[in-house]
């Protein structure tokens, strides 16, 4: 259990990095506004969340004028693509554990 | 055993689920628009119908004015009439459309007019818009007889295209209606009904179903 719980990826750790990760797996580029607008938090909680998850290298993003107003865009990369889909996985098998008739969660493995 | 996140596992797929579809497709389009596009088509086929009667020909092309150069047993003299009437069944029914979408989408607190939206309209529009060009050289080349099932077919096409950015089940509305335009290529003189039934029927049918499916109760 522990070993499992150890897997969960830090930058995955907070629901508006989720949240942000979960938008940009089934869209291309996504701009600020409607990560923000989804997600429902302010300008600067989700930039720093931008942020963090950029420094993991799992998001990059790109600087564009619409008319004269600033819009930035973001996309998932590989890597964060394959290390999202991986937190998928770990979340899952923790759920199953969890069903498990086996309650105390420990190493002993019961069977 | 140590617990960082703040949000059970559970509900942390829910939520990645809930964004996911709820940012990739548009979720908002009513079943009752399709039920009242399908009331709409079925008023214009009965008016066709009845100013087909009345113009002494019938549903089967034992019609009267039967030109050469003209694949279709009815000829030219009603084409105006329901094209007419067919513009008046389309805007009828995007009327019905947008009006349902609209109070649906609001309820559900999603936008109306976001980049889903128009990634639906965009997809839809394309195989319309070659749909729309294909009829007119129909009309050019004097063949009238083959606008109701080029109609369905290309229809059917947009649905197919549109269905990846809305509720899936809209592939397989768009699926019957190519199916039926291909039937009415063959079937000159049913185009009427088939055009009924493609427009009317199928559209009350899944419109009904997409209703119970994911509307009532909510």
């Amino acid at each position: 259990m522990k070993n499992l719980f150890a897997h969960l990826h830090k930058a995955f750790d907070h629901r508006v990095r989720l949240g942000v990760m979960s938008m940009l797996m089934v869209n291309d580029w996504v701009d600020f506004t409607t990560l923000r607008d989804n997600l429902e938090v302010s300008d600067g909680n989700l930039a720093s969340h931008l942020r963090a998850l950029e420094k993991e290298g799992f998001v990059e993003l790109r600087k564009q004028f619409i008319g004269r107003r600033p819009n930035t865009s973001y996309r998932a990369t590989d890597v964060g693509r394959l290390a999202f889909v991986e937190h998928l996985n770990y979340l899952e098998r923790i759920i199953l554990l969890q069903r498990t008739p086996d309650q105390d969660g420990d190493d002993d493995d019961a069977g | 055993m140590e617990k960082k996140s703040a949000m059970p596992p559970i509900d942390q797929l829910r939520d990645i689920h809930r964004l996911m579809e709820r940012t990739s497709k548009f979720i908002g389009l009513s079943g009752l628009s399709g039920v009242g596009a399908g009331v709409f088509a079925l008023l214009g086929a009965v008016v066709a119908y009845l100013y087909l009667r009345a113009s002494n020909t019938n549903a089967y092309g034992s019609g009267l004015s039967y030109e050469a150069g003209t694949a279709h047993p009815w000829g030219w003299a009603p084409v105006p009439f329901l094209l007419a009437t067919a513009a008046l069944v389309l805007l009828g029914a995007l009327g019905s459309g947008v009006y349902f979408t609209t109070r649906r989408t609001r309820r559900k607190g999603q936008a109306i007019w976001d980049a889903l939206t128009r990634r639906l309209l965009v997809n839809l529009a394309i195989p319309l818009a070659a749909g729309g060009v294909f009829c007119a050289a129909l009309l050019y080349h004097g063949l009238p007889g083959l606008l109701a099932p080029t109609t369905l077919v290309f229809y059917g096409l947009a649905l197919i295209n549109g269905s990846k950015f809305t509720l899936d089940e809209l592939r397989y509305l768009g699926l019957l209606e190519v199916v039926l335009g291909c039937a009415g290529l063959f079937l000159i003189g049913w185009g009427l009904l088939l055009w009924t039934v493609g427009f009317g029927v199928l559209h009350i049918v899944y419109g009904t179903l997409m209703y119970l499916r994911y509307e009532r109760g909510q």
